[in-house]
């Protein structure tokens, strides 16, 4: 009895183990494709651009460029598994940058101080925002497409109304590290290679902390648990109002991180850079294979499906491909990238 | 006789999944204006079987013959036009449709452009006449009862001409009346010529049904035979391929010095069927059955003590501490635990895998420095599964992809983790094959053995009977009487839970 139960579990993990392994050789398989794919597509265009892709200086341009959306795709990536949306993000960025801007300019402080405290401000009108979307939701069951699309109208008229309707310039010095800087300069300059933005960190950061959360935290299980299914989520004892809050805190927070990284770069906060953010943040996440009826998501697919538009936007740009043509082109690749994803999941799964 | 001639057969059907062979080989013809029912345990292959049929699911070998003539069916709705027809045991009804634009949806009755509304009624009317039931055709089916959806169902089949009707698990619902009634407009059906597959787990209504007996066990065909030369212990012994011991385990006594566990009072609820003044104890190691006709306020009654629906009145004590139910989590603090009867829409996250879905409710057990550890949670879902003998090829699998016998064992996993000492059962082995419900039996026997109580609701009176220490009869949300097993009989039951006596 005893010997048939080890040799039951014996079996257990070996087929674990089994099954582990095909997960692991059909993700390199896919992943060896996908790589394969690119290198072809990459030596293409640079030989199309003569050259000015394949550079330092341009991949590192991309990477910094998609900085906000990959910052707000990640707390989009955690809503969506929840089989929630978020529609307020980019009227936060507005909002946050704008509070931020009038706020750094308010206080007597410089420096890292400055930096932190604007951050913390920003951080806590996202936050709260969040928390006002989340309320109708796990109150009254309202479908979060609605009271995120009330925040995102509320926020960005008022942070017009804030900004009384033009861009607030920021005084201070302090932020123009964190807009434009780069780290290790010294080290990699003489390697003819320019140094890593430190918004690129920021983005770095955020995307390994949430990663990490998502995937190895009670939190993180709890809230694939709630988009596969709330109701046993809840009959399991878990705390589904307080999960699903937090979900919409978090984007609110990340939308609060953009604004400031956005305000740093322009050095101004402006009512009106993050119109069609939040189209964009979703964009990301489809792309990166996230299932908007919820349950499934990767962070690490979200940053990775935020790299792709970016790259996208960047050869396009490089080719001299109009912008008109660039939306038609992002628009289809959107829409190829969730096809493919359900073909695969239908036939290959 | 052209009469007797198949209508349809099947022959050879393989149909193969990632790692599992679903069908090998399966054969069987169904012949005009019968009923063969097709049995077998859960996983044995008859769903898949007949998603086949259903053009759900290419198969990869065999051929379907239909009227003697090769066919491909490649879709619903090329099942439809060789007049297939399936009820499968979730109705597909558009719960904000009318019934009678239910029935008739993609046949509308139009007046050029346009819809005929008047013409619907007609049609729809018409094809009721013909089955002799009435439905109230303006309403949406949200409000008809599970039989009434059931003939909606069948309705719609008609309209679409089908001639061979797949209705999966049609009685687990009923209640007998309407079972009567169910099997009055098959007979009707029968003697025009309508053709039926009958799956279902209840083997003893069998005789009154069918004309043929299919047993599929691990996706083979086993033996076709007549009703009528099949006893139920033969074809359970066809299904499990092994004979079955007795069908219940003998209950042990409830120890004389055996402390109540569970200590209902005065308990109402106002969720769903109205609960009120509901007033029991449940003892260490005893096994209180809940009976009652469907809808009379059972799982109501085993909601609200395990906070899914929070009570509006009544005290709940386990162990002689008072428990706060404000929501399924103070419950579960308490050490009572739900198995609800819907496993697939309460009991599991589906798209997750065995791991997840056992360790979901207790995963602070299985945390190191604020982390999950997924190794941890390994080992203790390896040993459940050794424990509750899960079939399934590790602790990674899907739980969508087990049997359902299989999926109540992992719901029963996650509730063996912790310090769980009251046991709520709702149906526990509905839709459960007879290997697996006997497993589940024996489980319970050893949790009652740990000093657990259990409280269990089944709509299956020898279950009942025959795994319960005592009886209470519950209609329109109140306890009507309490049996101590000795006393219970099946007539003194069904007379207090019909309201026959009082």
């Amino acid at each position: 009895m005893a010997n048939d139960a080890t040799e039951v579990k014996a079996a257990l993990e070996a087929g674990s183990s089994d099954v582990r392994a095909r997960q692991r050789r059909s993700a390199m398989l896919r992943t060896g494709g996908a790589i394969l794919a690119l290198l072809v597509v990459v030596i293409v265009i640079n030989v199309f651009s003569h050259g000015s892709f394949l550079t330092a200086g341009n991949l590192t341009n991309v990477l910094r460029q998609i900085t906000y959306n990959a910052i707000l795709a990640i707390g989009q990536t955690f809503v969506i598994i929840t089989a929630g949306i978020d529609l307020s993000v980019g009227s936060l960025i507005e909002l946050t940058g704008v509070v931020m801007a009038s706020f750094a300019n308010a206080v007597p402080l410089d420096g890292p101080l400055l930096v932190i405290a604007t951050l913390i401000v920003g951080l806590a009108v996202g936050c709260t925002a969040g928390f006002v979307n989340a309320v109708p939701v796990v109150r009254l069951n309202l479908p979060p497409f609605i009271t995120t699309l009330a925040m995102m109208l509320m926020a960005r008229g008022l942070a017009f109304k804030l900004a009384h309707g033009r861009p607030v310039a920021v005084n201070s010095t302090a932020f123009d590290a964190t807009g434009t800087g780069f780290l290790l300069q010294g080290l990699l300059r003489p390697l003819g290679l320019p140094g890593i933005p430190i918004a690129v960190v920021w983005m770095a950061v955020l995307v390994i902390v949430f990663a990490i959360i998502l995937t190895r935290t009670r939190f993180g299980r709890y809230v694939f648990a709630i988009g596969g299914n709330e109701e046993a989520a809840r009959l399991a004892g878990i705390n589904v109002a307080r999960v699903k809050t937090l979900v919409y805190v978090i984007s609110g927070g990340c939308a609060a991180v953009a604004g400031l990284l956005l305000m740093a770069r322009f050095q101004s906060g402006s009512p009106n850079t993050g119109i069609g953010s939040e189209l964009q943040s979703i964009a990301a996440v489809v792309v990166g294979g996230t299932s908007l009826a919820g349950g499934r998501g990767s962070v690490v697919s979200t940053f990775f499906g935020a790299l792709l538009i970016g790259l996208l936007n960047n050869v396009m740009n490089l080719l001299g491909i109009e912008s008109y043509t660039q939306d038609i082109v992002l628009g289809a690749v959107i829409l190829i990238a969730v096809v493919v994803d359900e073909l695969r999941k239908r036939y290959l799964a | 006789m052209n009469d007797s001639a198949p209508f349809l057969r099947m022959s050879g059907i393989v149909k193969t999944f990632p790692g599992v062979k679903a069908l090998d080989g399966v054969s069987f013809d169904v012949r005009k204006g019968e009923v063969h029912a097709l049995v077998g345990e859960n996983g044995a292959g008859k769903s898949t079987l007949m998603k086949v049929l259903a053009g759900a699911y290419r198969a990869d070998g065999g051929s379907i013959e239909v009227d003697g003539k090769v066919v491909s069916i490649d879709g619903p709705s090329a099942a439809e036009a060789l007049g297939i027809g399936m009820i499968y045991q979730e109705f597909n009804l558009v719960p904000d449709l009318r019934v009678v634009d239910n029935i008739l949806l993609g046949h509308e009755p139009r007046k050029g452009a346009l819809l005929d509304p008047k013409g619907a009624i007609d049609r729809a009317s018409a094809v009721l006449a013909e089955l002799g039931i009435m439905l109230p055709l303006e309403q949406t089916p949200r409000r008809l009862s599970v039989a009434q959806q059931q003939m909606t169902e069948i309705a719609k089949a008609l309209v679409r001409r089908a001639r061979l009707i797949v209705m999966d698990e049609p009685t687990a619902a009923l209640t007998e009346r309407e079972i009567d009634a169910l099997f009055a407009l098959i007979a009707k059906l029968k003697a025009q010529g309508v053709a039926f597959v009958y799956i279902s787990h209840r083997l003893e209504e069998l005789p009154r049904i069918s004309d043929r007996i299919t047993v599929i066990r691990d996706g083979k065909t086993i033996e076709t035979r007549a009703t009528s030369d099949l006893p139920q212990n033969e074809m359970i012994r066809l299904m499990v391929g092994r004979p079955l011991d007795a069908h219940f385990p003998e209950l042990p006594p409830v120890p004389a010095d055996a402390k109540i566990v569970l200590d209902v009072k005065g308990l109402c609820a106002a969720a769903g069927v109205a609960v009120y003044d509901v007033t029991f104890s449940v003892r260490a190691g005893e096994i209180v059955g809940l009976a009652g006709l469907v809808g009379a306020g059972r799982t109501d009654i085993v909601r609200a003590i395990a906070g899914a629906d929070v009570p509006t009145a009544g005290t709940i004590e386990v162990a002689g501490k008072r428990v706060v139910v404000r929501g399924p989590h103070g419950a579960i603090e308490a050490g009572i635990a739900l198995i609800p009867e819907d496993r697939k829409g309460q009991g599991l996250v589906l798209g997750m895998n065995v791991r997840e879905n056992t360790t979901l409710a207790h995963l602070d057990r299985f945390e190191r420095n604020g982390l999950v550890d997924p190794a941890a949670e390994e080992a203790e879902t390896n040993r459940r599964i050794a424990e509750l003998r899960i079939r399934t090829p590790s602790a990674e699998q899907t739980v969508r992809n087990l049997s359902g016998g299989n999926q109540q064992k992992v719901v029963l996993a996650k509730w063996l983790i912790g310090d769980t000492n009251v046991y709520l059962f709702d149906e526990p082995t509905r839709g459960i094959d007879v290997g697996a419900k006997a497993e589940i039996y024996t489980l319970m026997l050893s949790l009652l053995a740990r000093g657990a109580a259990i409280v269990m609701v089944s709509s299956e009176l020898p279950e009942v009977l025959g795994m319960s220490h005592r009886v209470l009869v519950v209609r329109d949300g109140r306890i009507r009487a309490e049996f101590a097993r000795a006393d219970a009989t099946p007539g003194k039951i069904i007379a207090i839970a019909t309201g026959v006596a009082a």
